[in-house]
């Protein structure tokens, strides 16, 4: 158990370490850093004392393990274009993220899940062939088409809902939340389903496949040939194995609703980090581009981490080989 | 076949019974698929005799005829079928064009991520030890972050390297480093396992007991023998690639609106959805979605009928 763990820390760590030397070489490789913070019209010596401030004449070892010793604090500096703190930035934009994430998440496990089972056991039925048939049409839609002809029906055609924006915001400590009222649920719903839609039909197909497999095991005929009622079959003996597969899924899933928050919170312009990343990245802004970087690749790192050891805590199979 | 028959088969004969074409011939989705991704294809391909304008000469582009609705709704003109868009340029001719880009842009994305991965893969594989765990480190890091977002940062880094004058100029190429270089992992994993089951074949062994290189070997030899799963991964990574071409387009980080991909067309369509102009984005929009679904179906029959395991 110990070393098993201590094996995909050391992974983690590795990550983060390659993930923060890349971040760190963006500041030297996009633009000159001194150029972005002061501007066209400083004079030589102003750029010399900046240099010189920022320490950029140390040795590059220096430099990075400076850098690394920021990261930790979670500092990184200026933005080069708002001139706020990029910490600060990222804590004000992360409720936005983390809610259209996580309704988003409810969404897809829920329906993907329960869709995935129906589809497995009913194999045959039509409604299975219609749910498998727009799964795979699901699959083909891009992100931000699918949330271009939501904003179209529901917003400009139907007027039932807004078109972009995350209104109804009330705030609970630091913490400024959508989720309690009516007006902010409005202005969720849209971009929830959208990032949700690409996720659910990859659940759908991994539930789908996974139950499938083990009704064909030999425990499940055992348990036919036992008299069990259809019912206890399905619930209690084939879902249970299909969980451990399910954890990974979620693992994923949620990996997968971050990455695509970029797309939705731009089509929606949902004020979330998506959106400041890919601003960022338009105005060559590194010091948030770089963060963003760090941060994602962290909220990765734990997740694969938890995942693994669910795993471990789930399967005794795993468990027991090592 | 009810008797022996002992003149040796034609080639169309031999071809027939191929295992993978009888598949696809006994199945009416995939060469419906097959029929409309290569109908796509080749339209897209032959563009500039199939439009019926260039969008590209400013000679054949008046904005006295932009916005104009599809042919069959009121106010449409027969000599523009689909309407034409913002800047009066024709709506098909525009998608014909774009569509050659997203495809094009595809290709070269999946091309190169499949040279890089299978190269990388078939040597770790073949070579193992440091090597093998180097590579493969590599592609466990790169794959826990999402390949959008990796396209996402390499093509904005790529953009900030150049100079400004040659942005757009280079932009495709960049899109397709960006987008290439996010999906090697996924053939160098199946490279590796391939060439793993592949290199403790006899006649591997006996490539190596003649003295045969290793590089010769490795290419040559082995890289043949992993191409069945490759061509699968290749088939859907291509709906992948052109996803996200469109993506990277439509966030106005890819294809520049002076020469519009499909992903590029709809950006610049979203612009006037809420005045009403609903074809300038939907058209290209449909066009990118049963280019791509067409192209998902065949990968996804692909998969099944080179998988023995589930016939």
């Amino acid at each position: 158990m110990i070393s098993f763990i201590a094996k995909r820390l050391a992974q983690s760590l590795l990550v983060m370490a390659i993930v923060s030397a890349v971040s760190f070489s963006l500041f030297n490789f996009v633009g000159d850093p001194v150029n972005n913070m002061v501007g066209q019209d400083a004079t030589r010596e102003q750029r010399l004392e900046i240099r010189d401030k920022l320490g950029l004449d140390d040795p590059i070892i220096t430099q990075y393990s400076r850098f690394v010793g920021n990261m930790l604090k979670a500092e990184f500096g200026l933005s080069y274009r708002i001139k706020r703190p990029v910490d600060d930035l990222i804590a004000e934009r992360l409720p936005a993220t983390l809610e259209l994430v996580f309704v988003s998440a409810v969404i897809s496990l829920f329906f993907g899940i329960i869709l995935g089972i129906y589809t497995g056991i009913k194999r045959n039925s039509w409604i299975s062939r219609v749910i498998l048939s727009t799964s795979l049409a699901g699959v083909s839609l891009p992100t931000f088409v699918i949330g271009i002809g939501l904003i179209y029906l529901f917003a400009v055609h139907l007027r039932w809902l807004p078109s972009s924006g995350r209104s109804g915001v009330v705030a609970l400590g630091w913490w400024k939340t959508s989720l309690i009222t009516l007006e902010g649920w409005r202005s969720i719903i849209l971009p929830a389903i959208t990032l949700s839609l690409f996720q659910l039909t990859l659940i759908l197909r991994l539930v789908r496949a996974e139950m499938m497999e083990v009704m064909r095991t030999d425990f499940i005929k055992f348990a036919r040939a036992r008299g069990l009622s259809e019912r206890a079959i399905n619930f209690r003996h084939a879902l249970r194995n299909t969980l451990v597969p399910v954890i990974t899924i979620i693992g994923l899933n949620i990996g997968g609703l971050v990455a695509f928050s970029v797309v939705t919170e731009t089509v929606f312009q949902w004020p979330g980090t998506g959106l400041m990343f890919i601003q960022a990245v338009n105005f060559v802004d590194v010091p948030i581009m770089a963060a963003y970087l760090v941060f994602v690749a962290l909220l990765f790192v734990i997740i694969n981490l938890i995942v693994d050891i669910l795993y471990f805590v789930v399967d005794p199979r795993i468990r027991l080989g090592g | 076949m009810d008797k022996i028959d002992d003149k040796p088969l034609t080639r169309w004969q031999r071809f027939k019974d191929n295992d993978i074409v009888w598949s696809f011939l006994s199945s009416p989705g995939a060469m419906i698929a097959a029929v409309v991704a290569s109908v796509m294809i080749l339209a897209c391909i032959f563009a500039p005799v199939i439009a019926p304008f260039d969008p590209f000469d400013p000679a054949q582009i008046s904005l006295w005829d932009g916005k104009l609705p599809p042919s069959w709704v009121e106010g449409g003109q027969s000599k523009y079928l689909l309407g034409t868009d913002n800047q009066g340029r024709d709506m098909f001719s525009t998608i014909l064009y774009g569509g050659r880009l997203s495809i094009l842009v595809g290709l070269a994305a999946v091309c190169l991520g499949m040279v890089l991965g299978v190269t990388l893969g078939v040597i770790a594989g073949y070579v193992g030890g440091v090597t093998d765990a180097v590579i493969m480190r590599l592609a466990d890091v790169q794959l826990t972050i999402p390949g959008i977002l990796l396209a996402i940062l390499i093509n904005g880094v790529g953009r900030a390297a150049l100079p400004y004058e040659l942005r757009d100029e280079f932009a495709i190429y960049v899109v397709i480093l960006a987008i290439g270089l996010t999906d090697w992992p996924q053939f160098a994993r199946v490279a590796r396992g391939a060439t793993l089951v592949e290199t403790n074949k006899e006649y591997v062994q006996a490539a190596r007991i003649i003295g045969l290189p290793s590089l010769l070997i490795m290419s040559r030899h082995i890289m043949p023998n992993t191409l069945r799963p490759i061509l699968v991964i290749a088939t859907i990574g291509l709906a992948l690639a052109i996803i996200s071409e469109a993506t990277l387009s439509f966030l106005g980080q890819g294809i520049p609106p002076t020469t519009p991909s499909l992903g590029t067309l709809i950006r610049v369509g979203n612009d006037y959805l809420f005045s009403g102009l609903w074809w300038i984005t939907l058209f290209p929009a449909v066009a990118l979605i049963v280019l791509v679904f067409s192209v998902n179906l065949l990968g996804d029959w692909l998969r099944d009928a080179l998988n023995p395991k589930l016939r």
